[in-house]
């Protein structure tokens, strides 16, 4: 998992039928202190993350398909919480 | 800025907006793949400027050259076909109507 902030969203039509019903919300990989990457990437949202929301967000198959309960989705990418605060020790 | 996985690849991130810039024809290919257009794909950041090497991937939404799609990498692209196990590492999942961001 990683942690990202929400930074928009991408509407489309047009999908896998996987994907349907699905809001795809764009992230920005973050720091572990928060600072942006610049490297931004697609997620399938599951908590009704927004924009501005710095998120929790699942990077592997098998976790993915249990969280959208879908047998065998072609998903991998998938905001699984809302992040209140990342404490790091010195 | 493009990431670079364990095997040294750079073509995205596992779910990934992308610029279809080709397409791939190929007479000889997998039985699986019988059926499936190829087509050859620029990731891209968030605000459309190119991140990392295009890749091929295979096309399950009837998209263009031309067209913002999205693809999903890596061992849940071969899902996206009906077949349930084909040699698939890169599959075209959407057609992007819009991004939408704050910047």
């Amino acid at each position: 998992m990683f942690i990202a902030r929400v930074i928009g969203e991408v509407v489309s039509t047009i999908k896998h039928p996987a994907l349907r019903g699905k809001k795809l919300l764009v992230v920005e990989k973050l720091t572990e202190g928060g600072e942006p990457t610049g490297d931004s990437q697609l997620a399938v949202d599951s908590v009704s993350a927004g924009e501005g929301d710095t998120v929790l967000v699942l990077d592997e198959g098998s976790s993915a398909a249990l969280v959208t309960n879908l047998d065998n989705p072609p998903i991998r990418t998938v905001i699984v919480g809302v992040i209140d605060s990342v404490d790091i020790e010195d | 800025m493009p990431t670079v996985d364990a095997k040294g690849h750079d073509g995205g991130n596992a779910l990934h907006l992308c610029r279809v810039i080709g397409t791939v024809w190929a007479t000889v290919k997998v039985d699986t793949l019988v059926g499936y257009r190829l087509l050859v794909v620029q990731p891209l950041s968030h605000d459309l400027k190119e991140s990392g090497s295009a890749v091929v991937a295979v096309d399950t939404v009837s998209a263009a050259p031309g067209q913002l799609v999205y693809i999903v990498k890596s061992r849940e692209a071969s899902k996206a076909l009906e077949e349930r196990f084909n040699p698939v590492d890169a599959a075209i999942v959407g057609i992007v109507d819009e991004v939408r961001t704050a910047s």
